[in-house]
């Protein structure tokens, strides 16, 4: 990854509090589990979107970045947080409201 | 067609001293489920927990053996907390 877009990546992710890499964007989101990614994190605050599918070098770059091989990603504070499952998982063990918070390390 | 115990075999290889409990979720041998309560996973985010379930699989999920793995992972405590909903 060029330091170019690793700075980008880091920008994206510490200036705004929830940040999800997804395929389509907030109003036409292009699979289900970006869409339903959006759908948990609108719940607990405004969700800065970037649309991986704009982008060849952004939709690659953003699994090495965070080491993970699939797409939605979800940041929250900076932070890796996971994918779809984790996502949904923290959501039913109501840890995602804390986690946005910033009141837990999960 | 990979055995759900040698999932298991292979997890408890890298975690020992965890409660272990893989399914085949579709009978192919290549869909799964686990479940993994291990002491190794306190303090850790559910990120760090999953990479830790799946590093000793990574040959299996690289060759596509290994297609599906929906993982649950808690720590001791995290598990006595919420294990019983």
């Amino acid at each position: 990854m060029t330091p170019d877009l690793k700075a980008r990546f880091d920008s994206e992710v510490t200036n705004h509090p929830i940040v999800l890499f997804m395929k389509g964007n907030a109003l036409f989101p292009q699979c289900g589990f970006s869409a339903r990614a959006l759908q948990i994190l609108q719940q607990h605050g405004k969700v800065h979107t970037v649309d991986v599918l704009a982008d060849p070098e952004v939709r690659q770059g953003i699994k090495e970045y965070s080491n993970w091989p699939t797409i939605p990603q979800v940041f929250i504070h900076g932070k890796f947080v996971g994918g779809s499952d984790i996502l949904m998982e923290l959501e039913d063990r109501g840890e995602l409201a804390d986690l946005v918070a910033g009141k837990t390390p999960a | 067609m990979i055995d759900p115990n040698a999932i298991r075999e292979r997890i408890l290889g890298t975690l020992p001293g965890s409660d272990v409990v893989v399914s085949d979720t579709t009978g192919t041998g290549d869909h799964f489920e686990a479940r993994v309560v291990s002491p190794d996973f306190a303090g850790k985010s559910m990120v760090q927990q999953h990479q830790l379930v799946y590093a000793p699989l990574q040959d299996w999920l690289k060759s596509g053996e290994l297609h599906a793995l929906a993982l649950k992972t808690y720590s001791p405590e995290q598990w006595k907390k919420l294990g019983s909903r």
